[in-house]
């Protein structure tokens, strides 16, 4: 039988603008990586000369909410026409979006409202009632993974410590997860769409950096929303978290990378709680595999300070794999908050109490 | 004939888009997380909802299997007609918590418990997440290192340039007080509060039915809180 090759790698390269953008922050990301969006708008603004407005208005477009079955379809579509109208006020045409559940929710409004033009029109008049605004649908809504992906090249240009282990002169081996809501639901949307995942490899090879196709790259972290919201459902995240661990971890990977806030959070707890109940680690030395968001990874490689991009904040200790890069850090600095106070600590990091 | 609750199912446009004639091939299922974690089959769903029987729907409303679903969408990958039965689970959620056929499975009932943390949060500071309500005794798998921020939150995120409830914009910037107004007018006029008052007024019914009652004869939505928590 001739096979041919159904989907190609040329119809998913989606359009990212390349400059004047409105920045759609995360719930997840602020809390647990608040680092990481500084981060961003640090790089863009200083490292890629870029324009990046910042708007004290927008709220959560409630999509924890919305897949957790809380918060209506109407009401979720009527919050995104908001974002589009202070988007409008400001003359911005292209959206990044922090978070890949509110990428998924814009991607899932904007096809809806392609498919289904009176839906919109619904909308329109839900938000004018509500708040007396008007909206244009955007030009161009990406995520920020994408920005960091189309400026990769633009990054390594301006590397100082690149993905190599200083110690044996090797490329450093990092797994990367994909969120689902990236590009399962609409591939089109995503860069490499649901089968050529090379949003984040693409970085990580553009930046010295190996990677490695594990046979659970694809599956999800297993946030499920009720599944994690509610106590009591809380093995079904973790069970789904520890099946990619025991996926990857013949592979001997220095670090893991995600574009999901959600997914990154998941997998740098669920090490600390499976060491806690099982005592097994899936890292070097006792400790997890660190887990990084690609501000992080971005930040790193351009000689940021990891304790400036808030990397303190994560339960598996990242020393490691800073030790590993060559990065110089002050380990003394880790718990210092501004102007050099000492904020007190963490009863201990890393997965297991030695 | 069709009846009530197909109809009302087939009025959401995400069943519409969600669902064309399902050829029962199960690749969903063969796909889907939580089939493999929970007793749980798409496939199946999908099914029972295209055969329109008003019963067996009934059923499916008030089932626990409907609860197992975790969103994450890897069956509208791969459906090979461009169906998504995580979709359609989402309207089946939709029209048991309106239905209140939500109240009759455990995993049902704990939508109370979503709309009073989640649901709180977006009304009260505009974040689904928010620093302040992530309780470290409600999220023993948050860790030490949580429980450090949550202690010292203003000075842990000011250090990695936050705006913790300051003015202005910035990471956990306190939302302003318009925006917010506008947030809560857009879950009156477009059902989103309308939906918390669906899920709070069954709850109670549920709490009197399994005899969660004060002194007054109100409902003891702390007691039944509890019970929806610890419920196995």
């Amino acid at each position: 039988m001739k096979k041919t090759a159904k989907i190609k790698w040329a119809d998913f390269n989606k359009e990212i603008a390349d400059d004047n953008y409105y920045y759609l922050r995360s719930c997840i990301r602020q809390n647990f990586f608040p680092g990481s969006e500084k981060a961003f708008l640090d790089i863009l603004r200083h490292n890629l000369h870029k324009t990046i407005f910042d708007d004290a208005s927008h709220t959560t477009c409630a999509g924890i909410g919305y897949h957790a079955d809380i918060v209506t379809f109407e009401t979720l579509q009527t919050i995104a026409a908001r974002h589009f109208s202070l988007m409008n006020e400001r003359g911005i045409p292209s959206a990044v979006v922090s978070c890949i559940t509110s990428f998924g929710i814009y991607s899932e409004i904007l096809a809806t409202w392609e498919e289904f033009p009176e839906e919109k029109e619904k909308i329109r008049a839900y938000l004018k009632k509500a708040t007396g605004r008007e909206f244009e649908v955007p030009e161009n809504v990406v995520h920020s993974c994408d920005i960091i992906y189309k400026f990769r090249n633009e990054i390594a240009a301006q590397m100082k410590s690149p993905l190599i282990n200083q110690k044996t002169g090797k490329p450093l081996k990092i797994v990367d997860h994909i969120g689902c809501h990236y590009s399962k639901m609409f591939p089109e949307r995503g860069v490499g769409g649901a089968e050529f995942p090379k949003v984040l490899t693409g970085m990580i090879t553009a930046w010295g950096g190996e990677t490695v196709d594990y046979p659970e790259r694809r599956h999800c972290c297993g946030f499920g929303f009720r599944q994690y919201l509610v106590k009591s459902n809380r093995s079904y995240p973790m069970s789904n978290s520890k099946k990619k661990f025991e996926s990857m971890a013949p592979y001997k990977p220095d670090a893991i990378l995600a574009n999901c806030p959600g997914c990154t959070m998941f997998f740098d707890r669920w090490q600390y709680t499976l060491g806690q109940i099982e005592g097994k680690t899936y890292g070097e030395d006792g400790n997890g595999i660190p887990v990084l968001t690609y501000e992080e990874l971005a930040g790193l490689v351009l000689g940021y300070d990891p304790w400036k991009l808030g990397m303190q904040l994560h339960q598996v200790d990242v020393e490691p794999f800073l030790d590993k890069m060559g990065v110089q850090y002050n380990p003394d600095d880790k718990y210092k908050g501004l102007n050099g106070k000492y904020i007190n600590q963490p009863d201990f990091s890393g997965c297991l109490k030695v | 004939m069709p009846g009530e609750l197909y109809e009302r199912i087939s009025q959401d446009i995400r069943f519409t888009e969600g669902l064309t004639a399902c050829m029962n091939c199960g690749i969903c299922t063969a796909i889907c997380p939580a089939a493999e974690f929970y007793d749980y089959d798409p496939r199946s769903i999908v099914t029972t909802v295209q055969s329109g029987d008003e019963k067996t729907l009934k059923d499916l409303l008030e089932s626990e299997t409907i609860w197992y679903c975790g969103q994450c969408m890897s069956c509208k990958t791969r459906c090979p007609r461009g169906n998504c039965p995580g979709q359609v689970i989402q309207v089946l959620r939709k029209v048991s918590q309106e239905t209140g056929a939500f109240t009759k499975s455990r995993k049902g009932r704990q939508q109370l418990l979503i709309k009073d943390t989640v649901g709180k949060n977006i009304l009260k500071y505009g974040y689904c997440i928010y620093p302040a309500t992530a309780y470290p005794e409600k999220h023993p798998e948050q860790g030490t290192v949580w429980k450090w921020v949550f202690e010292n939150s203003h000075e842990v995120y000011a250090s990695v340039g936050g705006n913790y409830q300051g003015k202005g914009p910035g990471t956990l910037r306190k939302i302003p007080r318009e925006a917010l107004d506008e947030l809560h007018r857009i879950f009156e006029y477009t059902g989103g509060i309308n939906l918390f008052n669906k899920i709070e007024e069954h709850s109670r019914k549920k709490a009197l039915e399994l005899g969660f009652r004060k002194e007054n004869a109100d409902p003891d939505m702390e007691v039944y809180t509890r019970f929806v928590e610890n419920e196995q």
